[in-house]
């Protein structure tokens, strides 16, 4: 990569890594309350709190941010201890797929929440 | 070894093992851990929201795990890399602002970020068990 085009990837690693931050900070401690609320109760009853449409996409928002803010960390923390390019190369890619996993895995279960079935 | 390279040749600062050990240290080492650890457990949360939506039977399964006293020590553990790394990024995002960098400063917030983290862990904990009634 050219040292422009690094310039610009750093800055938006930064900013994306800020503002997930943010919005985690405001996310989890309010997500928390459903979640703890759910300690104990059969699935009925941790259906009817996320059937909650403001929780629901409360946890959409969580999600995409977390994915996104979890993706961002992970990557400096491969690319600070490896240090060959293949196994990094790999790594990267494997962090990339494993958040997208998650998001829709997460998203997935929520829409079927969502929609009942 | 000041010969190391990393794969573009620049040259890399010194090995951790050079530092003194203080406060400011085991948690800037421990938010990254927590980190780590958050992003691994996000299966956890994925593997919930996903039984939950999935067949009754299964849901009680998971349910089951999550309850087991193996389950309750990484729900334990969960919550409080949860907290520690909330209240570390949260003293990220204040010196991102330019402030709160005089050494006596950094080692307050690293003792208020464990102090925190322990403390709130505590607080949602005794709100779970409230929630459920018996242990």
């Amino acid at each position: 990569m050219g040292a422009k085009r690094l310039e610009r990837v750093g800055a938006r690693h930064f900013w994306h890594q800020r503002a997930t931050a943010v919005a985690l900070l405001v996310l989890v401690p309010l997500l928390l309350v459903p979640v703890v609320a759910t300690v104990g109760s059969d699935q009925a009853g941790v259906r009817a709190v996320l059937g909650n449409p403001l929780v629901a996409a409360g946890f959409a928002v969580l999600i995409a941010a977390g994915v996104v803010h979890m993706r961002l960390g992970m990557q400096v923390i491969i690319e600070d201890y490896v240090h060959q390019p293949g196994p990094r190369r790999l790594l990267l890619a494997a962090n990339t797929v494993f958040a997208v996993i998650i998001a829709f895995g997460s998203l997935a279960a929520l829409l079927r929440l969502a929609l009942g079935f | 070894m000041a010969e190391a390279r990393n794969a573009d040749n620049r040259p890399l600062s010194p090995h951790l093992q050079i530092y003194h050990v203080g406060i400011h240290m085991l948690m800037s080492i421990l938010h990254r851990i927590t980190g780590a650890a958050l992003a691994v457990g996000t299966v956890l949360l994925a593997w919930w929201l996903w039984a939950a939506a999935g067949p009754e039977d299964y849901f009680d399964w998971v349910n089951g795990i999550a309850a087991s006293w193996p389950g309750r020590l990484v729900l334990l553990g969960y919550t409080w890399a949860l907290m520690h790394h909330l209240f570390g990024g949260l003293r990220h995002l204040i010196w991102d602002t330019g402030i709160g960098f005089e050494l006596s400063t950094v080692r307050r917030l690293s003792w208020l970020t464990l102090a925190c983290s322990i403390l709130t862990t505590l607080l949602i904990w005794i709100a779970a068990y409230g929630v459920r009634g018996a242990p």
